[in-house]
């Protein structure tokens, strides 16, 4: 698609997010000391944290360029409908921005020093919680597109929203640690995803409109 | 708390004739000061007995007295959301100014609420358990709910023009109702499989019944209070947003 | 009557600090509030 074309053609952005990803997860056994039980225990988070600060970081993207050239003013009056747009879009935002984060996550995880199946349902875990929060931080992105001050906003806005996905991430890749299944966590992250697919575009669609009024 | 609409308030009249600012301004003007009267009533009976009729508790001893104060402005916290919420959405489907006003003046009411069920909540935790703030289900939820207000309150600053701050507000509101639930249970949870940080809130002792009168009265009154303090504000808005209108110059150059 | 002299009151089992730091701050947040929807309104009258 287009905006895939396009991410590729800026795969600096890519790439930036990525490195932040790392960075961040790499400066708390800095901040914290190199026990390996504590790295341990607050792996899985610390991760999670990263993940989405980075997938926040990618959002502000996720319309601005599209708003700077115009070219979103056509979608809004254009044949295809305005969710439908919108999910393109995200679908295109999250395999540039988030996957290589899934992908990713288990060097990190290495660095904590957590089990090989722990770090499968990391990614796992990743690949299936990234969904909403690319697909509720459209919803921000679109709320807050043009506005003064509009990457803290937007951090504002959505950062109480991810709350859930960062809890149910962390206790899916902590209940392998604790030799439970991971299974539960991991159906209700796909949920949210799916619950998120099914509302957010929408949300986001009539923010776009708003936007443009 | 749809009983600030002027259709629960003043049932003879039509809703409609009430929903422009200009007719809602007065009517506004009128109900608040009764409101406020009846929070100052119910505030005084309530505290009087909470602190002089209702005994001491037998495990906690005086500092549940606290309870009159944070139980009804944690209610508030998130009765207002949800009267934000409604506001809002009565705003996006029949496209009426005043509702998006309504929204606007209940927010910061609603914070100050969710600031005060923090407060005297970590001000009652210290004596009960020990400790100012546990990672409880509840309080964690109230403290998204805080940072929910804030983004609401920030976001509608960030927009110049009223209209799309209104609408973009009013998206925001829903989308931030529809999430409460989902935070509320994956943050209960979240608590109840980190055993070790969570003090159990649910041991709570069998309430007197004049600790619970106490408490509903003073629940009443939050709600008078937090009623007046939106048609205060929503008074302002409108002033502020209607400056330019010939009722609006009118008025003020009448009032001065 | 729970109490037998005002000290006894403002002491609450020696938990004064907790019950009035709670209900302080709860009515000067209230009393901020109305400040700030007076003054507001003061400035809403004022400039045209």
């Amino acid at each position: 698609m287009r905006d895939l074309t396009l991410a590729w053609r800026r795969r600096s952005d890519v790439f930036t997010s990525v490195i932040f990803f790392v960075i961040v997860a790499s400066l708390f056994p800095l901040g914290i000391g190199p026990e390996g039980k504590l790295l341990l225990a607050i792996g899985p988070g610390v991760v999670w944290v990263a993940a989405l600060l980075a997938s926040m970081l990618a959002l502000s993207r996720l319309f601005a360029a599209d708003y700077a050239d115009g070219t979103l003013e056509q979608m809004l009056i254009g044949a295809a409908p305005l969710p439908v747009v919108v999910i393109a879009k995200v679908i295109a935002h999250w395999i540039a921005a988030n996957l290589p984060l899934v992908l990713i996550a288990p060097l990190l995880g290495l660095q904590y020093g957590l089990p090989a199946d722990a770090l499968l349902v990391l990614a796992l875990a990743l690949a299936l919680g990234t969904p909403s929060l690319s697909l509720i931080g459209a919803i921000g992105a679109a709320l807050t597109l043009g506005l003064r001050g509009g990457g803290v906003l937007l951090a504002l806005l959505v950062l109480p929203l991810y709350a859930p996905v960062l809890i149910l991430g962390s206790l899916a890749v902590e209940a392998v640690g604790a030799g439970l299944s991971a299974q539960p966590y991991l159906l209700l992250l796909a949920a949210l995803s799916v619950a998120a697919l099914s509302l957010a575009p929408w949300a986001a669609a009539a923010a776009l409109r708003i936007s443009y009024e | 708390m749809s009983s600030a609409s002027p259709q629960a308030a003043v049932p003879v009249f039509n809703w409609f004739k009430y929903a422009s600012p200009q007719t809602f301004f007065p009517l506004a003007g009128a109900l608040a000061p009764w409101f406020a009267a009846i929070a100052a009533v119910l505030c005084v009976a309530g505290l009087y007995i909470g602190f002089f009729v209702a005994p001491t508790d037998a495990q906690q001893g005086e500092s549940y007295r606290i309870i009159f104060i944070h139980v009804p402005a944690a209610w508030m916290s998130m009765l207002i959301y949800l009267a934000m919420a409604f506001w809002a959405g009565v705003g996006l489907a029949f496209n009426t100014r005043l509702s998006g006003m309504m929204a606007t003046a209940l927010a910061p009411t609603g914070a100050w609420f969710t600031f005060i069920a923090l407060w005297t909540g970590a001000l009652w935790g210290k004596p009960t358990w020990g400790t100012w703030w546990v990672w409880d289900a509840r309080l964690t939820s109230e403290l998204l709910l805080l940072f929910l207000y804030f983004g609401f309150m920030a976001l509608q600053a960030a927009i110049d023009d009223p209209r799309r701050a209104d609408k973009a507000g009013a998206v925001l509101a829903l989308v931030g109702v529809i999430n409460i639930p989902i935070i509320y249970f994956s943050v209960q949870w979240w608590n109840t499989l980190h055993q070790g940080s969570s003090v159990s809130l649910k041991s709570a002792p069998t309430m007197a019944m004049t600790m619970l009168t106490g408490m509903l009265v003073m629940v009443f009154a939050a709600w008078a209070y937090a009623i007046a303090a939106a048609l205060w504000r929503v008074r302002c808005i409108i002033l502020e947003r209607e400056r330019r209108s010939d009722w609006v110059r009118a008025y003020l150059g009448t009032a001065r | 009557m729970n109490w037998g002299s005002v000290s006894e009151f403002l002491a609450m089992g020696g938990k004064g600090l907790y019950v009035w730091g709670s209900y302080g701050v709860a009515f000067a947040v209230i009393a901020l509030e109305i400040g700030l929807l007076v003054m507001r309104r003061h400035a809403a009258g004022k400039d045209q």
